[in-house]
């Protein structure tokens, strides 16, 4: 029997696919640049299926992708050559929602927003909120520590996740953390969330839920520079105010996001500042009145408060559109995640400019202005010889940029495929060494997303720009 | 995304899809707002993995007959347009291929008996009408015929309202302040001919003259959809010739032939009628949104009782004429009426033309969420503007032994406006 035929035996005939749709269909994740074809994909709908596959796998040394909506966007959930993808959009069921210890148990493949919308009956919510979180999943938030707008106030999804459950890649099924956030040892939870699949996959996670906030406050200033926007943020985060969001998009980001969902933002603005207060009522009414006048002293050129609820998810609705947005703009484009120290925001866009300038090639910003997550997203024309190299060429810079500024080449959107070469230059040797010796005591066989994140001697080095090794041998491919 | 599709390859309307394929950037916003996404929960049958999957095939990288079974149950329900930050035209895409790809698929003799079946009869109304009532001597029978016959059996209404005719025009009454030329419809005039009777009244009645043009024929949207090119074409050209110039706008009541006469320039694209039908689509309007357009309308009269009804919103209205304020806005402007909202209203109904007959399972299911959904919201009455949503809506409430009634949104307010008459 071939040995895929005893994986296929888990299954039934219309969950387990080596159909060459299949292939196609999961061949790349939200960065298209890259392909790669799996040998198989797996549809599991239970835990056990999973547990089964992953052992079958470790058995078997076959390499394995966990996938969940196929949003990262950094080649994360990218198929390894030859590998099998499991797809855990099946399960999709939200176990618990405990109101009183405000927690929920969740499978890997529930929707973010399904969360909160499960929990706002009892007024509660999940707080991280990437823009992706109308299709992201919670097993793609963990492994990738994702963060959103409202990150800046209450953290990561590292913040928001206290116990997993988890097969690692030796087939082991094995629970970390619990319902409660005292701990016992250290924190291993926080070791796998941010993992980015390379440890095993999560099957039950625990989540903690907040209570809605009373009030929200949700600004939308615009200014005639961008500089004006950053120096704005200092100003509001120097007061001393913890607001809920600090978000910034520049002009072609607004006009890209304007063109998409049509969100009001003031024309003419070089870049538009969001601003959202929340909280109990009171404090809101008096922190509002400290950010006018705060806001007031920054010279905006145009100011608009939310009316309503409404109105408050439309002006959100221009910010979580954007990325896709720029699709208008420009046929293809690579979503860049750098992280600078907040206080040099300013000095980082203007050196972004002329980078861009330099390069001839336009570069959008959204950014989470808050916490000095860059968002630049590189336009270029895949179709012309050469544009591409170009554009990855400009991100290499932005990314090297980010590490001279005492920054982090990644923010929120991992390591994954597209920045694993710039870990050496962030971590020194032996960080190095430590994070591969704990990832080989969860995967000795390193079958779990091979070639993610470190560039090990799996999968040679993919260099910065022109073709990787791997491209040469066939295995993978990016046009 | 990138693709190495040479569109001079797939005439005529090969740019088209290869800009829409371009155009994606495939983040997965769409996959959220997919009703086949959420039934079957698997990537090959979400919107941005169909897409992939007709780049594939027309790059020459994929075989249709592997990428057919992911297309096949796709909707044509646009409701990946709306959701699609980058502004992808779904239905750029998705009828050109289906088009292009019916001449190399194979069918089973059952399928193409089917197929044939209804595209012989749905869009010409006599032969409907005739075998509307064939079917119905046969249903007895219908245990010997493949599944999807017997669906398509189950259909059939148990009385079909008696055949009508129109004149040819219909003066506004009072002032006039507008001048439409109306589609009738080819099923809708056969299942429900009132629809056009009421869309004719309320238009007189907001002193809008109606012509009936003789020559037209079905709008051809049912052909477009299911990939039958050269009958649509007939059909479309057909309708660009029989509608006068003279009229303020082509008015239509029912979403899919609306939607379908939307696209008549790509339908009719690289024929000697593709200006004509450039102009032509300009020009067509669902009712429900001229009607606003136009403003000023009467108000029917108070009868001092609150009426609870649902508005339903058919796709091809919805997502594929962007029409949804406008039937809600008609519907509270009569006196009493509590509008309802339906739970997860953006999921098809499952109707989607033929869909109901070609993908029954999945129709099936989508119909029975949809009717839950309606009898959730209490409602007495639920609207809509599509013929096939309302046969869709009744099957599903008629099942779970619901009394709620359902109407076309003009039947709704010609019978607001005639009350005060009755009463
Ligand atoms: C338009 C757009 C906007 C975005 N905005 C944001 C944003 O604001 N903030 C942000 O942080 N990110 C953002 N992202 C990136 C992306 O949405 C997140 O990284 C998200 O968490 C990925 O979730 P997913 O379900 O799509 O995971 P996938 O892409 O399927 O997988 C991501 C990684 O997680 C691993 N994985 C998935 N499930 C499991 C599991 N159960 N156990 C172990 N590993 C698993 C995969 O192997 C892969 O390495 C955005 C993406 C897009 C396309
Ligand atoms: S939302 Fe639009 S751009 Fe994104 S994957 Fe879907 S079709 Fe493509
Ligand atoms: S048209 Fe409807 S069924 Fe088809 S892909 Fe789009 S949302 Fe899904």
């Amino acid at each position: 029997m071939e040995p895929l035929d005893s994986l296929a035996s888990i299954y039934p005939e219309s969950r387990f696919s080596r159909d060459a749709a299949f292939q196609a269909a999961f061949e790349s994740d939200g960065l298209t640049v890259f392909r790669a074809k799996p040998r198989a994909v797996v549809i599991p709908e239970s835990a056990e299926e999973v547990i089964q596959t992953i052992r079958w796998c470790h058995e078997h040394a076959v390499p394995f992708v966990a996938r969940g909506s196929g949003t990262s966007l950094s080649g994360g959930s990218l198929p390894v050559a030859d590998g099998i993808v499991i797809a855990l959009n099946r399960l999709n069921r939200i176990l618990k929602i405990d109101p009183v210890e405000r927690i929920a148990v969740v499978e890997p493949g529930v929707v973010n927003q399904h969360v909160s919308d499960a929990a706002a009956s009892e007024g509660l919510y999940y707080a991280p909120d990437p823009s992706s979180q109308s299709i992201c999943t919670i097993g793609g938030n963990l492994a990738f520590n994702s963060g959103g707008a409202h990150c800046l106030k209450y953290g990561m999804t590292s913040n928001h996740v206290i116990g997993c459950k988890a097969v690692l890649a030796t087939g082991e099924v094995v629970t970390m953390g619990g319902e409660s956030l005292e701990t016992v040892g250290p924190d291993f939870t926080g070791l796998f969330v941010g993992s980015e699949g390379l440890f095993g996959v999560a099957i039950e996670i625990t989540l903690r839920l907040l209570p809605k906030p009373e009030q929200f406050h949700t600004v939308l200033v615009g200014y005639d520079s961008l500089q004006a926007a950053g120096d704005a943020v200092s100003a509001v985060i120097d007061s001393g105010l913890l607001p809920g969001a600090l978000e910034i998009m520049d002009a072609l980001s607004i006009e890209a996001a304007e063109a998409a969902v049509a969100c009001g933002y003031p024309p003419g603005a070089a870049a538009v500042l969001i601003v959202e207060l929340e909280g109990p009522r009171e404090k809101i009414e008096q922190e509002r009145q400290q950010l006018d006048e705060i806001l007031t002293s920054t010279e905006p050129f145009a100011q608009r408060v939310a009316v309503d609820e409404a109105d408050r998810l439309f002006i959100w609705k221009g910010r979580k559109s954007a990325f896709s947005a720029v699709g208008r703009l420009s046929p293809d484009f690579l979503v860049q995640d750098g992280v600078v120290p907040r206080s040099r925001l300013g000095e980082a866009l203007v050196r972004i400019q002329q980078l861009s300038a330099e390069a001839n090639i336009r570069v959008a910003n959204v950014f989470h202005a808050g916490d000095g997550n860059l968002h630049p997203l590189i336009m270029f024309d895949g179709s012309q010889p050469g544009a591409l190299h170009r554009a990855e060429e400009l991100a290499a810079k932005l990314s090297r940029l980010c590490i001279e500024m005492g920054g982090s080449i990644t923010g929120e959107h991992g390591v994954g495929m597209e920045k694993r070469d710039f870990l050496p230059e962030m971590f020194d040797e032996p960080t190095i060494r430590m994070m591969h010796r704990i990832r080989e005591a969860m995967d000795p066989k390193v079958i779990a997303n091979p070639g993610k994140m470190f560039p090990g001697k799996e999968a040679p080095a993919l260099s910065k720009v022109g073709l990787h090794p791997l491209e040469k041998a066939g295995v993978i491919s990016r046009e | 995304m990138l693709h190495e599709i040479k569109p001079e390859q797939h005439p005529p309307l090969g740019q088209e899809m290869a800009d829409a394929i371009s155009t994606c950037v495939h983040c997965g916003f769409c996959l959220a707002a997919c009703p086949t996404y959420k039934e079957l929960g698997q990537e090959a049958d979400s919107p941005r993995g169909r897409i992939v999957l007709m780049k594939e095939v027309l790059e020459g990288n994929l075989e249709l007959e592997s990428a057919l079974p992911h297309i096949d149950p796709c909707l044509g329900c646009l409701a990946c347009e709306p959701a699609c930050p980058s502004g992808v035209p779904y239905r750029d895409l998705i009828s050109p291929f289906r088009a292009q790809s019916e001449s190399k698929r194979q069918r089973s003799l059952s399928q193409r008996l089917t197929r044939w079946m209804t595209q012989f009869t749905l869009p010409y109304p006599k032969r409907f009408r005739l075998a509307a009532k064939t079917g119905k001597l046969a249903k007895p029978l219908s245990f010997l015929l493949p599944r999807s016959m017997r669906v398509m059996l189950d259909l059939l209404p148990p009385r079909l309202p008696k055949q009508q005719d129109w004149k040819e025009n219909y003066p506004a009454i009072g002032n006039q302040r507008a001048r439409v030329a109306l589609l009738t419809g080819c099923a809708q005039s056969v299942l429900d001919p009132d629809i056009n009777t009421a869309t004719i009244e309320v238009l007189n009645r907001n002193g809008v003259e109606v012509v009936v043009p003789k020559n037209q024929g079905c709008c051809g949207a049912l052909s477009w959809h299911v990939g039958n090119l050269p009958q649509a074409r007939q059909f479309a050209s057909q309708n660009v010739h029989a509608f006068p110039e003279d009229v303020d706008a082509i008015v239509t009541n029912a979403a899919g032939c609306g939607s379908g006469m939307h696209e008549y320039h790509l339908i009719l694209k690289g024929t000697a009628d593709e200006a004509k039908a450039e102009s032509f689509r300009h020009r067509v309007q669902d009712v429900a949104s001229f009607l606003m357009q136009l403003g000023d309308l009467k108000t029917p009269p108070d009868l001092g009782r609150t009426r609870r009804i649902a508005y339903h919103d058919a796709c091809h209205l919805a997502n594929a004429q962007g029409v949804r304020a406008e039937p809600r806005n008609l519907l509270r402007m009569i006196p009493g009426v509590e509008l309802r909202e339906i739970n997860d209203a953006h999921l098809c109904c499952g109707s989607a033309g033929t869909y109901n007959i070609d993908q029954p399972e999945i129709a099936a299911s989508l119909g029975k969420q949809k009717a839950s959904n309606v009898i959730a919201t209490a409602a007495e009455v639920v609207a809509t503007g599509n013929i096939g949503c309302m046969t869709q809506l009744s099957n599903h409430l008629t099942k779970q032994e619901s009394g709620i009634q359902v109407q076309h949104t003009m039947q709704v307010l010609r019978d607001a406006y005639l009350a005060s008459e009755t009463e």
